[in-house]
């Protein structure tokens, strides 16, 4: 392994430190396809300068639409942006971007399966691209909001038809959003804990 | 402009399906697991908090120096793969061996679970009003 010297290692700034009383963290995933901001939309909000935790995927893991030409290539990373938050001393929330497809979420342990909820977040130049993350989502019972990321160049359609368009239930919530801006994305994942915490109110949380 | 149409999907009836085991290499046994409060053995999360018990020894290796090291304070698995430049199985097959010789502790996270529990959604609300 092709690893550093220990003295090396650059840890975490002493402001990145979390305190001893930190007991349990939470996460939260945002969830959508490349380039739709889930990585703005993490450095908005967190605390700490977003990190990138790696996995390793093998051959057989690999699409169709990778490894042309370097036929020796037997595993290909996948990268995963995330930011912290601290929420009291005792708890800490996570907030990890995740592609789309569904073939790279096995890599982390309970990615979704453990998370509080998720945020699809969607560009109305590509709305198709998230049709089947929010299929799975929906499949594995992962309670979600839907966020509209708004880019200048593009479409903009009244909330009303993109819900239909993404036949979204009416309890599920949909907003527009910049997630540069850190209110922005602060709303959003208000609109997600207050959804949680509805259904948690109903006893429909599973 | 018309945007294109999607059809939602419904909960499968296993809410929780595991990757089909094909015994090809994609989904290895998961060797990294903690006690859980239950005494039930859990996988090593993502946001697991993990805290030194201990300065390293001497005679600890490169990896697990920089280990003990990184988590002086609580630190996430996911902070240490990205500290450590490491894919994250690779870190929590380390932790494992530090948890077993008990130079570091786990803090388990708090999962979604059949019974909700309201004050943590409600203490995040509070936490995300503030920043």
């Amino acid at each position: 392994m092709d690893f550093k010297s220990s003295d090396t290692i650059p840890g975490p700034r002493a402001e990145d430190h979390l305190p001893h009383t930190a007991q349990a963290a939470v996460k939260i995933v945002i969830v959508g396809g490349f380039g739709v901001g889930k990585t703005t939309m993490v450095g908005s909000v967190s605390e700490i300068r977003p990190l990138t935790t790696e996995e390793t995927m093998t051959q057989a893991g690999i699409g169709v639409d990778d490894n042309y030409g370097s036929e020796s290539k037997t595993a290909t990373t996948v990268a995963m942006d995330f930011g912290r938050i601290s929420i009291t001393d005792q708890l800490v929330l996570y907030l990890f971007g995740t592609p789309g497809q569904e073939r790279f979420w096995f890599l982390w342990n309970g990615l979704f399966e453990g998370a509080l909820g998720a945020v699809v977040l969607v560009d109305t130049r590509r709305l198709e691209v998230s049709f089947d993350v929010m299929g799975r989502l929906e499949e594995r019972g992962v309670p979600f909001v839907v966020a509209v990321n708004s880019f200048p160049d593009a479409p903009r359609y009244p909330l009303e038809d993109l819900r239909t368009a993404l036949d979204l239930p009416e309890a599920i919530p949909i907003i527009e959003c910049d997630v540069r801006r850190r209110a922005s994305s602060r709303d959003v994942l208000m609109t997600l804990m207050r959804f949680l915490h509805s259904l948690a109110l109903m006893g429909k949380l599973a | 402009m018309t945007p294109p149409q999607r059809q939602r999907r419904h909960p499968l009836p296993d809410p929780a399906p595991q990757p089909a085991k094909q015994g090809d290499g994609q989904n290895p046994e998961r060797l990294y697991t903690i006690t859980g409060e239950d005494g039930s053995r859990v996988p090593l999360d993502l946001v697991t908090l993990i805290v030194a018990n201990a300065d390293p020894r001497p005679s600890a290796t490169p990896e697990q120096a920089a280990l003990l090291r990184l988590c002086s304070a609580p630190l996430s698995v996911a902070e240490l793969s990205a500290y450590l430049n490491l894919p994250f199985s690779v870190v929590t097959v380390l932790l494992t061996e530090l948890l077993t010789a008990e130079l570091v502790r786990a803090r388990a996270p708090i999962v979604r679970q059949a019974l909700p529990d309201r004050s943590i959604l409600e203490a995040v609300m509070h936490g995300l009003q503030k920043l």
